[in-house]
Protein backbone atom coordinates (compact mmCIF):
# COMPACT_ATOMS: atom_id res chain seq x y z
CA UNK A 1 0.00 0.00 0.00
CA UNK A 2 1.59 3.25 -1.13
CA UNK A 3 0.24 6.65 -0.19
CA UNK A 4 1.24 9.76 -2.10
CA UNK A 5 1.04 13.06 -0.22
CA UNK A 6 0.95 16.16 -2.41
CA UNK A 7 3.18 19.03 -1.39
CA UNK A 8 2.31 22.47 -2.77
CA UNK A 9 4.08 25.73 -2.09
CA UNK A 10 2.31 26.73 1.13
CA UNK A 11 1.44 23.23 2.32
CA UNK A 12 2.20 22.78 6.01
CA UNK A 13 0.68 19.46 7.09
CA UNK A 14 2.32 17.15 4.59
CA UNK A 15 4.90 15.80 7.05
CA UNK A 16 2.25 14.82 9.58
CA UNK A 17 0.21 13.28 6.78
CA UNK A 18 3.24 11.26 5.67
CA UNK A 19 3.81 10.16 9.24
CA UNK A 20 0.19 8.97 9.49
CA UNK A 21 0.42 7.18 6.14
CA UNK A 22 3.62 5.41 7.14
CA UNK A 23 1.95 3.91 10.17
CA UNK A 24 -0.23 1.87 7.83
CA UNK A 25 1.76 1.63 4.61
CA UNK A 26 4.44 3.35 2.60
CA UNK A 27 4.30 7.06 2.01
CA UNK A 28 5.99 9.41 -0.41
CA UNK A 29 5.69 13.05 -1.37
CA UNK A 30 4.29 14.20 -4.68
CA UNK A 31 5.14 17.70 -5.91
CA UNK A 32 2.69 20.29 -7.22
CA UNK A 33 4.41 20.30 -10.62
CA UNK A 34 4.19 16.52 -11.02
CA UNK A 35 2.14 15.43 -13.99
CA UNK A 36 1.45 11.96 -12.67
CA UNK A 37 0.81 10.40 -9.28
CA UNK A 38 3.64 7.86 -9.72
CA UNK A 39 1.56 4.74 -9.31
CA UNK A 40 0.50 5.33 -5.70
CA UNK A 41 -2.60 3.56 -4.34
CA UNK A 42 -4.07 6.60 -2.59
CA UNK A 43 -3.49 10.34 -2.78
CA UNK A 44 -3.60 12.69 0.20
CA UNK A 45 -4.03 16.42 -0.39
CA UNK A 46 -2.86 17.88 2.91
CA UNK A 47 -3.59 21.05 4.80
CA UNK A 48 -1.86 24.38 4.50
CA UNK A 49 -2.21 27.61 2.59
CA UNK A 50 -1.52 26.58 -0.99
CA UNK A 51 -0.11 29.38 -3.13
CA UNK A 52 -0.93 31.74 -0.29
CA UNK A 53 -4.62 30.89 -0.73
CA UNK A 54 -4.83 33.94 -2.96
CA UNK A 55 -8.14 34.79 -4.59
CA UNK A 56 -10.07 32.07 -2.73
CA UNK A 57 -8.80 29.24 -0.57
CA UNK A 58 -7.65 26.39 -2.78
CA UNK A 59 -8.57 28.13 -6.04
CA UNK A 60 -5.07 28.40 -7.49
CA UNK A 61 -3.94 24.98 -6.29
CA UNK A 62 -6.93 23.41 -8.02
CA UNK A 63 -5.35 24.45 -11.33
CA UNK A 64 -1.85 23.07 -10.62
CA UNK A 65 -0.37 20.33 -12.84
CA UNK A 66 -0.56 17.68 -10.12
CA UNK A 67 -4.27 18.27 -9.68
CA UNK A 68 -4.87 17.32 -13.31
CA UNK A 69 -3.16 14.02 -12.49
CA UNK A 70 -5.16 13.67 -9.28
CA UNK A 71 -8.34 14.30 -11.24
CA UNK A 72 -7.47 11.46 -13.65
CA UNK A 73 -6.59 9.21 -10.71
CA UNK A 74 -9.95 9.97 -9.07
CA UNK A 75 -11.86 9.39 -12.30
CA UNK A 76 -10.35 5.95 -12.51
CA UNK A 77 -11.68 5.26 -9.01
CA UNK A 78 -8.51 5.84 -7.02
CA UNK A 79 -9.05 7.07 -3.46
CA UNK A 80 -8.24 10.72 -2.75
CA UNK A 81 -8.29 12.23 0.73
CA UNK A 82 -8.31 16.01 1.14
CA UNK A 83 -7.73 17.43 4.60
CA UNK A 84 -8.56 21.03 5.53
CA UNK A 85 -6.96 23.09 2.75
CA UNK A 86 -6.88 19.83 0.77
CA UNK A 87 -10.68 19.69 1.15
CA UNK A 88 -10.89 23.27 -0.12
CA UNK A 89 -8.65 22.41 -3.08
CA UNK A 90 -10.82 19.39 -4.00
CA UNK A 91 -13.98 21.52 -3.85
CA UNK A 92 -12.39 24.18 -6.05
CA UNK A 93 -11.27 21.42 -8.43
CA UNK A 94 -14.95 20.34 -8.49
CA UNK A 95 -13.98 16.86 -7.41
CA UNK A 96 -16.23 17.37 -4.40
CA UNK A 97 -19.59 19.10 -4.09
CA UNK A 98 -20.03 22.36 -2.24
CA UNK A 99 -17.64 25.02 -1.06
CA UNK A 100 -15.95 26.15 2.14
CA UNK A 101 -16.76 29.61 3.49
CA UNK A 102 -15.31 31.63 6.38
CA UNK A 103 -16.29 30.35 9.81
CA UNK A 104 -19.49 31.84 11.16
CA UNK A 105 -17.67 33.36 14.13
CA UNK A 106 -14.99 34.89 11.87
CA UNK A 107 -12.37 33.34 14.12
CA UNK A 108 -9.56 30.99 13.32
CA UNK A 109 -10.56 27.94 15.35
CA UNK A 110 -7.91 25.59 16.70
CA UNK A 111 -9.12 22.87 19.06
CA UNK A 112 -10.08 19.24 19.35
CA UNK A 113 -13.58 18.30 18.21
CA UNK A 114 -15.61 15.12 18.24
CA UNK A 115 -16.79 13.83 14.92
CA UNK A 116 -19.08 10.91 14.19
CA UNK A 117 -18.74 8.39 11.42
CA UNK A 118 -21.90 8.95 9.37
CA UNK A 119 -21.05 6.42 6.65
CA UNK A 120 -19.09 3.42 7.86
CA UNK A 121 -18.76 1.74 4.47
CA UNK A 122 -16.67 4.42 2.83
CA UNK A 123 -13.07 3.56 1.85
CA UNK A 124 -12.07 6.07 4.52
CA UNK A 125 -14.07 4.56 7.38
CA UNK A 126 -14.15 0.77 6.90
CA UNK A 127 -11.88 0.33 9.93
CA UNK A 128 -14.32 2.24 12.16
CA UNK A 129 -17.01 0.54 14.20
CA UNK A 130 -20.52 1.76 13.34
CA UNK A 131 -21.31 5.05 15.06
CA UNK A 132 -17.69 5.46 16.13
CA UNK A 133 -16.73 8.88 17.43
CA UNK A 134 -13.29 10.26 16.68
CA UNK A 135 -11.49 12.97 18.61
CA UNK A 136 -9.45 15.03 16.14
CA UNK A 137 -8.30 18.64 15.98
CA UNK A 138 -9.56 21.37 13.68
CA UNK A 139 -7.51 24.45 12.81
CA UNK A 140 -8.98 26.67 10.18
CA UNK A 141 -10.62 29.96 9.33
CA UNK A 142 -12.50 28.87 6.22
CA UNK A 143 -14.25 25.64 7.15
CA UNK A 144 -17.96 26.31 6.88
CA UNK A 145 -19.26 23.71 4.44
CA UNK A 146 -21.94 25.05 2.15
CA UNK A 147 -23.97 23.61 -0.68
CA UNK A 148 -27.40 24.60 -2.02
CA UNK A 149 -30.22 23.00 0.00
CA UNK A 150 -31.30 20.68 -2.79
CA UNK A 151 -27.75 19.45 -3.25
CA UNK A 152 -27.41 18.92 0.50
CA UNK A 153 -30.49 16.69 0.38
CA UNK A 154 -28.99 14.70 -2.47
CA UNK A 155 -25.64 14.41 -0.70
CA UNK A 156 -27.37 13.05 2.40
CA UNK A 157 -29.54 10.61 0.46
CA UNK A 158 -26.56 9.17 -1.35
CA UNK A 159 -24.56 8.63 1.83
CA UNK A 160 -21.94 11.18 0.87
CA UNK A 161 -21.80 12.63 4.38
CA UNK A 162 -18.98 10.54 5.80
CA UNK A 163 -18.25 12.52 8.97
CA UNK A 164 -20.47 14.81 11.01
CA UNK A 165 -19.56 17.03 13.94
CA UNK A 166 -21.04 15.56 17.09
CA UNK A 167 -23.91 17.52 18.67
CA UNK A 168 -22.68 20.88 19.91
CA UNK A 169 -19.24 20.41 18.34
CA UNK A 170 -19.68 22.22 15.02
CA UNK A 171 -16.77 24.69 15.10
CA UNK A 172 -17.54 26.72 11.99
CA UNK A 173 -21.25 26.75 11.18
CA UNK A 174 -21.06 24.01 8.54
CA UNK A 175 -24.47 23.18 7.20
CA UNK A 176 -26.06 20.07 8.70
CA UNK A 177 -22.94 19.63 10.86
CA UNK A 178 -21.10 18.18 7.89
CA UNK A 179 -17.43 17.63 8.72
CA UNK A 180 -16.48 15.35 5.85
CA UNK A 181 -18.13 14.76 2.49
CA UNK A 182 -17.38 12.45 -0.43
CA UNK A 183 -18.06 12.63 -4.13
CA UNK A 184 -20.94 10.65 -5.55
CA UNK A 185 -18.75 7.65 -6.37
CA UNK A 186 -17.39 7.71 -2.83
CA UNK A 187 -13.68 7.54 -3.66
CA UNK A 188 -12.91 11.20 -2.99
CA UNK A 189 -13.29 12.52 0.55
CA UNK A 190 -12.69 15.96 1.99
CA UNK A 191 -12.83 16.82 5.67
CA UNK A 192 -11.92 19.87 7.72
CA UNK A 193 -10.72 18.07 10.88
CA UNK A 194 -7.17 16.76 10.80
CA UNK A 195 -6.94 12.97 11.25
CA UNK A 196 -3.20 13.14 10.48
CA UNK A 197 -2.56 15.29 13.56
CA UNK A 198 -4.24 12.66 15.74
CA UNK A 199 -2.72 9.50 14.37
CA UNK A 200 -0.03 8.85 16.95
CA UNK A 201 -0.65 8.15 20.67
CA UNK A 202 2.09 10.69 21.37
CA UNK A 203 -0.27 13.51 20.39
CA UNK A 204 -3.08 12.46 22.72
CA UNK A 205 -5.74 11.04 20.46
CA UNK A 206 -4.78 8.55 17.79
CA UNK A 207 -8.34 8.24 16.48
CA UNK A 208 -7.42 9.91 13.20
CA UNK A 209 -5.24 6.93 12.37
CA UNK A 210 -8.46 5.03 11.63
CA UNK A 211 -8.92 7.04 8.45
CA UNK A 212 -5.52 5.97 7.14
CA UNK A 213 -5.97 2.44 8.41
CA UNK A 214 -9.33 2.28 6.62
CA UNK A 215 -7.73 3.36 3.36
CA UNK A 216 -4.96 0.79 3.71
CA UNK A 217 -7.47 -1.98 4.46
CA UNK A 218 -9.76 -0.91 1.69
CA UNK A 219 -6.99 -0.83 -0.90
CA UNK A 220 -5.86 -4.26 0.21
CA UNK A 221 -9.39 -5.69 0.03
CA UNK A 222 -10.45 -4.14 -3.27
CA UNK A 223 -7.27 -3.62 -5.23
CA UNK A 224 -7.67 0.07 -4.73
CA UNK A 225 -10.22 1.35 -7.18
CA UNK A 226 -13.92 1.94 -7.05
CA UNK A 227 -15.62 -0.84 -8.99
CA UNK A 228 -17.72 0.46 -11.83
CA UNK A 229 -21.13 -1.10 -12.30
CA UNK A 230 -21.11 -3.53 -9.39
CA UNK A 231 -21.34 -3.38 -5.64
CA UNK A 232 -18.57 -4.95 -3.61
CA UNK A 233 -17.79 -5.41 0.08
CA UNK A 234 -16.93 -2.17 1.74
CA UNK A 235 -18.69 -0.33 -0.97
CA UNK A 236 -21.91 1.62 -0.63
CA UNK A 237 -24.53 0.05 -2.92
CA UNK A 238 -26.12 3.45 -3.31
CA UNK A 239 -23.12 4.69 -5.19
CA UNK A 240 -21.90 1.61 -6.99
CA UNK A 241 -21.93 1.97 -10.72
CA UNK A 242 -22.40 5.69 -10.60
CA UNK A 243 -18.97 6.74 -11.41
CA UNK A 244 -19.44 10.30 -12.51
CA UNK A 245 -19.50 12.90 -9.79
CA UNK A 246 -22.32 15.36 -10.17
CA UNK A 247 -19.87 17.97 -8.97
CA UNK A 248 -17.74 17.50 -12.06
CA UNK A 249 -20.55 18.30 -14.41
CA UNK A 250 -22.13 20.94 -12.19
CA UNK B 1 -10.02 46.19 -23.06
CA UNK B 2 -9.77 47.07 -19.41
CA UNK B 3 -12.52 45.56 -17.30
CA UNK B 4 -13.52 45.42 -13.70
CA UNK B 5 -15.06 42.31 -12.22
CA UNK B 6 -17.12 42.74 -9.08
CA UNK B 7 -17.53 39.57 -7.06
CA UNK B 8 -19.92 39.29 -4.16
CA UNK B 9 -21.40 36.55 -1.98
CA UNK B 10 -24.54 35.14 -3.55
CA UNK B 11 -27.82 36.28 -2.14
CA UNK B 12 -28.75 34.05 0.79
CA UNK B 13 -25.15 33.11 1.58
CA UNK B 14 -24.28 34.11 5.11
CA UNK B 15 -21.56 36.77 4.99
CA UNK B 16 -19.97 37.03 8.44
CA UNK B 17 -17.48 39.58 7.13
CA UNK B 18 -20.30 41.88 6.09
CA UNK B 19 -21.97 41.34 9.46
CA UNK B 20 -18.76 42.23 11.31
CA UNK B 21 -18.41 45.46 9.33
CA UNK B 22 -22.06 46.26 9.93
CA UNK B 23 -21.69 45.75 13.66
CA UNK B 24 -18.58 47.94 13.79
CA UNK B 25 -20.19 50.96 12.15
CA UNK B 26 -22.35 52.12 15.09
CA UNK B 27 -19.17 52.34 17.20
CA UNK B 28 -18.07 55.12 14.87
CA UNK B 29 -21.41 56.85 15.10
CA UNK B 30 -22.68 55.59 11.75
CA UNK B 31 -26.18 54.46 12.49
CA UNK B 32 -28.75 53.32 10.00
CA UNK B 33 -26.41 51.18 7.89
CA UNK B 34 -27.61 47.68 7.10
CA UNK B 35 -27.32 44.93 4.53
CA UNK B 36 -23.51 45.14 4.37
CA UNK B 37 -21.95 42.56 2.06
CA UNK B 38 -18.23 42.30 1.47
CA UNK B 39 -16.93 41.09 -1.88
CA UNK B 40 -13.90 41.40 -4.09
CA UNK B 41 -12.87 43.55 -7.02
CA UNK B 42 -10.56 42.43 -9.82
CA UNK B 43 -9.38 44.71 -12.63
CA UNK B 44 -7.76 43.28 -15.71
CA UNK B 45 -6.82 43.90 -19.33
CA UNK B 46 -8.28 41.33 -21.68
CA UNK B 47 -7.54 40.78 -25.34
CA UNK B 48 -10.58 38.61 -25.91
CA UNK B 49 -13.61 39.89 -23.98
CA UNK B 50 -15.62 36.99 -25.37
CA UNK B 51 -13.81 34.66 -22.99
CA UNK B 52 -14.28 36.84 -19.94
CA UNK B 53 -17.32 34.92 -18.74
CA UNK B 54 -15.28 31.76 -18.74
CA UNK B 55 -12.47 33.50 -16.86
CA UNK B 56 -14.96 34.51 -14.19
CA UNK B 57 -16.70 31.15 -13.97
CA UNK B 58 -13.53 29.12 -13.87
CA UNK B 59 -11.31 31.19 -11.64
CA UNK B 60 -12.24 34.69 -10.52
CA UNK B 61 -15.53 33.65 -8.92
CA UNK B 62 -16.88 30.40 -7.54
CA UNK B 63 -20.38 30.36 -9.06
CA UNK B 64 -21.63 28.14 -6.27
CA UNK B 65 -21.19 30.84 -3.67
CA UNK B 66 -20.49 34.06 -5.57
CA UNK B 67 -22.12 36.28 -8.17
CA UNK B 68 -20.06 38.42 -10.45
CA UNK B 69 -20.63 41.44 -12.58
CA UNK B 70 -18.41 42.72 -15.38
CA UNK B 71 -17.91 46.43 -15.99
CA UNK B 72 -16.12 47.78 -19.04
CA UNK B 73 -13.64 50.46 -18.05
CA UNK B 74 -12.37 51.21 -21.56
CA UNK B 75 -14.18 50.04 -24.66
CA UNK B 76 -12.35 47.82 -27.14
CA UNK B 77 -10.09 49.81 -29.46
CA UNK B 78 -10.03 52.90 -27.25
CA UNK B 79 -6.65 52.04 -25.80
CA UNK B 80 -4.37 53.37 -28.52
CA UNK B 81 -1.07 54.23 -26.87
Amino acid sequence: MRFGVVRFPGSCDEEDALHACRRFGEGELLWHEDREVRGVDAVVVPGGFTYGDYLRVGAIAALSPVMAAVRDFAREGGPVLGICNGFQVLCEARLLPGALLPNVGLRFTCREVEIEVANGSSPFTVACAPGRRLTVPVKHFTGRFHAPARELDAIETRGQVVFRYAAGQNPNGSERDIAGVSNEAGNVLGLMPHPEHASDPLTGSSDGGLVFESLARWVEATGGTVPVGSASPGWSPATAGRHTSSAVSA
Amino acid sequence: MRVRVLIRPKKGILDPQGQAVERALPALGFDGVSGVRVGRLVELDVEDPERLGEVCEKLLANPLIEDYEIEELTPAGAEAR
